[in-house]
């Protein structure tokens, strides 16, 4: 799909930056085709130079598609057939989520059960095109064209969750987490239960905002401030703790732009022109709902 | 304990602010982290390029730009107006929040994939959210059009974020158990889901009565817009 996006960006006379999109589109193709063959360290060029091209050389693209009133006229004639493939993704979805995983020949599953979701969600995908082709007949070109324009509306933003996710690996190797933790600890005045509560779901919030990901504030919060004091010290209850505590950090999910794929990626999508236009609008959830966290743990977890 | 790779999180947050190209921040703080840490260039880049690789599963919801972008071409969008606007009773707050206790609701019975920013928000949730306006208040400047689709795409994240820990099978409960049967205590899934209600509850709680209130706040802007 990227390499017929490129192919058309090429072509794309219109898009003085054309050179930019056509190579940024056809190296994220050639990750997706070959990336398992090239070493680690190709992979790695290749996403430097993703990241040279998608922050300077891209521009919007001009691909044909229908005008608002030639929109509003196909709406009317073809009622609510048009909702129907896009009903179909997330109805295929859940039964390929239900089924595939117990699908199996000869005890091998079809699908690897960790990717499930993934798999039955793509496959839902595929079928809703096909359907959408099938029904509507458009020009051959279409589905390109149409991905393209989407695409170049998302732009260098589409990497971003698969590189913060490369962000995180570097820092696990370099061991920010244990740095992390150790200011904690160290730095932090916990005598009292409800300061260690504090220091506990504040310090999942912003290390969650730090690394754009809960799971990886998890274990160094937990393994830093949880365990040893709330739990063994102050005689709190595991459970309440990891429970409340990763959804404090879920708090700070809502409030970061690390946290790409929910925050900057739908920003793109929606072609909002503040690319912190959703997280804005987040915040003053997030801030309550994390007081609300602390009071629920410190009411509840020593006394369960 | 060296202190030094922290230096990585000092450049993300400046870039940020600084307002850079979040992909040069990103490439710059990997960079940094590893060379603090005493790691060598080619590592770090080797490093880089193989988490990019591995990662790649979470780029394939891109495959559904094609169908919907063809699907907008067939008026989807708009239908979705059409539809939103025989509901006399819709408005911009109404419809978020049951849109939130919908994705809430099937995401706490593991339905994950139902809903999500790509599959409903943009091809079907947004455009109903500013129909629903547009049929309150008139037509609607940019500015509010925008903040109603920041609206609807925090919908879908409160809802997904803070009903997931609800199912008993999702990735965040299972670190957890992991995490504390490491350290000695075996919790049964089942209480750490139990746990997670609460939260549930206040969220929908602040998030709802947040959307609710937006329908007043529309009103007041559109109303500053025309005098």
């Amino acid at each position: 799909m990227f390499a017929a996006v490129s192919v058309r960006s090429f072509g794309d006379r219109a898009n003085r930056r054309r050179i930019g999109n056509g190579a940024f589109w056809a190296l994220l193709a050639v990750s997706f085709l070959f990336g398992s063959e090239l070493g680690d360290v190709a992979n790695g060029i290749l996403v430097l130079a993703l990241m040279v091209l998608g922050s300077s050389a891209m521009g919007l693209g001009s691909p044909k598609t229908t005008s608002v009133a030639e929109r509003e006229a196909s709406a009317r004639v073809k009622g609510n057939s048009i909702l129907t493939p896009a009903l179909l993704i997330p109805a295929i979805a859940i039964v390929g989520t239900l089924t595939l995983g117990r699908l199996g020949i000869h005890g091998t599953p079809l699908a690897d059960p960790k990717q499930v979701t993934l798999i039955a969600l793509a496959l839902g995908i595929v079928v809703a095109l096909l359907v959408a082709v099938l029904r509507f007949r458009p020009p051959p070109l279409a589905p390109v064209e149409e991905g393209r324009r989407l695409c170049d509306a998302i732009g260098w933003a589409i990497i971003l969750p698969q590189l913060l996710a490369s962000l995180g690996a570097v820092f696990a190797i370099s061991g920010v987490g244990a740095a992390v933790g150790h200011i904690a600890i160290t730095w932090l005045p916990l005598g009292h239960p409800l300061a260690a509560v504090v220091a506990y779901c504040v310090g999942m919030a912003l290390f969650t905002m730090v690394m754009g990901n809960a799971f990886a504030a998890f274990p160094v919060m937990t393994a830093a401030i949880g365990v040893p004091l709330i739990v063994h010290r102050f005689g709190g209850d595991p459970a309440i703790m990891g429970a409340v505590g990763m959804l404090a950090g879920y708090c700070g999910t809502l409030a970061t732009p690390m946290a790409a794929n929910y925050n900057i990626v739908p920003a793109a999508l929606l072609e909002l022109p503040d690319r912190n236009g959703v997280i804005r609008v987040q915040i003053p959830t997030a801030i309550p709902l994390l007081v609300c966290n602390i009071i629920l743990m410190y009411l509840l977890v020593f006394r369960f | 304990m060296s202190l030094w790779p922290l230096l990585g999180i000092a450049v993300l947050v400046i870039g940020f602010a600084a307002g850079l190209n979040p992909l040069i921040v990103i490439v710059a703080s990997a960079l940094t982290t590893g060379l603090a840490a005493g790691l060598a260039p080619l590592h770090i880049i080797g490093a880089l390029g193989k988490a990019f690789n591995d990662n790649r599963y979470v780029s394939i919801i891109w495959l559904i730009l094609p169908v919907i972008g063809l699907l907008e071409r067939e008026g989807l969008q708009e239908r979705a107006r059409i539809v939103i606007g025989q509901v006399q009773a819709a408005t911009v707050g109404r419809l978020l929040i049951a849109y939130l206790a919908l994705r809430q609701v099937t995401v706490a019975i593991g339905l994950t994939s139902l809903c999500g920013q790509a599959q409903t928000v943009r091809p079907l949730i947004a455009p109903m959210a500013e129909a629903a306006a547009e049929v309150k208040l008139g037509p609607i400047s940019d500015r509010l059009r925008h903040l109603i689709r920041a609206y609807a795409a925090s919908a879908d994240n409160v809802g997904a974020f803070f009903g997931e820990d609800i199912f008993i099978a999702v990735s965040s409960i299972l670190l957890i158990k992991g995490f504390l049967q490491q350290s000695g205590f075996d919790i049964p899934p089942l209480r750490l889901s139990l746990w997670a209600i609460p939260t549930a509850l206040m969220a929908f709680a602040i998030h709802g009565v947040r959307l609710w209130r937006l329908d007043t706040r529309l009103k007041r802007l559109a109303a500053e817009k025309q005098p």
